[in-house]
């Protein structure tokens, strides 16, 4: 018979057996080993998901943080704009502002300056022309420039008549004090004799007189006396030169008025105030 | 001619006795457990492996798919009886190439054995699955006419199952033998390549007729999951 029921009997225990044994050593270890590393995956899984979502919520912090740093540093660009404009146009009108005082400091500066100039080159044509004078009266007529001032004052004052001549009367002799006579030169003892003598004359009184030297007048001699006044200088020939010099130079006249030039008169003048 | 390597006795004291069935049996049970603890005392759950184990764990994920595939919902209840079925079945096939082996699946006694292994099962696991009374209910179900036809079901596929593998077996060893006898060149390598191939397929043939009844036994009269329905 092909079946041997001993065998059979053998081969099933010898099979549950091996179950028990594939069981044991194939089976159990290796669901055991795949379950252990698919929950291992799951876990990796999890914690990528995990790491996803906070990555996310980090980038979405990040970019919320970029966001506000974009517009506040907008916003401080702008300002910075503004306030550097500000400042700009600020130093630009101090800028002007500094240039038109610089300006102003320049020109009067420059004006004190020709004033400067001007005086000098006055007082040195005033010199020159005293000295020209003198040294031409010397050589041509053998006459100082004082004497022959002198000489015209006393001719003007001669001269004087009408209500000019009363007036300056009426203050010689209604006061005591010496009447003052300022001259540029110091007179020399002769010349204020004659002046003396010529004035009692011509006044018929006793005139007491001061003399008295006076740089300002120019080139000239006066006579003043309770407002009164007879003088012969030659500050109109040097006026008439110095608005001359003035117009050459481009100059306003210290009064504020342009200058023109005006012919020297011809004659000296006196004047009686 | 020797048909089962039960005739083969190389060892009888009284009634017990050892053949080249049971010897050739221990045989693969010593490789197979072996083989396995050797293999399985170094896993390791890393996502780098050795290819041993990638192999067992193809083999015994592959198993397990098949078992889920013919519909038992959860395939590690019936792994160890349904796997170790076809891992004997299939090892005995493939150590056909090793001259001098005679397959214990080529023996009547085997299959039968294997085949009372399955017959014992199937209702095993039904009463497992859904109790005593549910699973004796099945047998009158939709009918009590369909008891008798039932019992005769479950004795005849029982006594299929030994008698196919057994004959494919032994047919495919004896054939062999016949044509190393006739022709000893080309020949026998032919055959014996095509007996790997018949082996194998009996292998799945027997494993998955098993898995088939003891779903038959237990899912059958599961309500679907989808519309509640018994099938």
């Amino acid at each position: 018979m092909l079946i041997d029921w001993f065998t059979v009997g053998a081969q099933v225990v010898n099979f549950l057996i091996l179950v028990w044994l594939l069981k044991r050593f194939l089976y159990g270890p290796i669901l055991a080993a795949m379950d252990a590393r698919e929950q291992r995956i799951a876990q990796e899984l999890a914690d990528a998901a995990t790491g996803k979502a906070e990555a996310q919520k980090e980038r979405a912090e990040f970019r919320h943080k970029n966001e506000q740093f974009d517009a506040q540093r907008a916003t401080l660009l702008t300002r910075a704009t503004e306030e550097a404009a500000a400042e700009r146009q600020k130093l630009l009108d101090q800028a002007g502002k500094d240039a038109d005082a610089l300006s102003a400091q320049r020109k009067e500066s420059l004006s004190k300056e020709a004033r400067a100039i001007h005086m000098s080159l006055r007082r040195r044509t005033q010199d020159e022309v005293f000295a020209i004078a003198r040294q031409t009266l010397t050589d041509l007529a053998s006459a100082s420039l004082e004497r022959r001032i002198c000489e015209v004052f006393l001719q003007r004052v001669c001269e004087l008549e009408g209500e000019a001549k009363i007036k300056l009367t009426e203050a010689l002799q209604s006061c005591s004090e010496p009447a003052m006579v300022r001259s540029t030169m110091d007179l020399p003892a002769d010349l204020r004799a004659a002046i003396q003598n010529t004035l009692n004359e011509t006044f018929s009184a006793d005139i007491p007189l001061l003399f008295e030297t006076a740089p300002h007048l120019v080139g000239g001699i006066e006579l003043t006396r309770h407002g009164q006044r007879v003088a012969w200088d030659m500050a109109d020939y040097l006026t008439s030169l110095d608005r001359s010099i003035s117009h050459l130079l481009g100059l306003k006249d210290p009064s504020g008025e342009a200058t023109e030039p005006e012919p020297p008169q011809s004659q000296t003048r006196s004047t009686i105030t | 001619m020797r048909l089962s390597p039960d005739e083969i006795i190389l060892w009888q004291q009284g009634p017990l006795k050892l053949n080249a069935t049971i010897a050739f049996t221990w045989a693969l049970m010593v490789a197979l457990a072996v083989g396995s603890q050797l293999i399985t005392r170094r896993l390791t759950s890393e996502h780098h492996r050795s290819r041993w184990q990638n192999l067992l764990e193809i083999i015994v994920t592959g198993i397990a798919r098949q078992i889920e595939e013919i519909g038992l919902s959860n395939p590690r209840s019936y792994l160890g009886f349904l796997g170790t079925l076809f891992l004997f079945v299939a090892s005995a096939s493939l150590c056909t190439v090793l001259p001098g082996f005679e397959p214990p699946t080529g023996s009547l006694s085997t299959t039968a054995a294997l085949a009372l292994c399955v017959f014992v099962a199937v209702p095993l696991f039904g009463i497992q699955d859904q109790g005593l009374r549910g699973y004796l209910k099945s047998y009158i179900t939709p009918t009590v006419i369909m008891l008798p036809f039932n019992i005769i079901s479950e004795l005849s596929r029982t006594l299929a199952l030994a008698v196919r593998l057994f004959g494919n077996m032994m047919s495919g060893a004896m054939i062999l033998a016949i044509l190393v006898t006739i022709t000893p060149f080309i020949f026998p390598i032919v055959m014996t390549a095509l007996g790997l191939l018949t082996g194998m397929v009996q292998a799945y043939i027997f494993s998955i007729l098993a898995a088939v009844y003891i779903a038959a036994a237990t899912n059958t009269r599961q309500p679907r999951p989808d519309n509640g329905t018994p099938l």
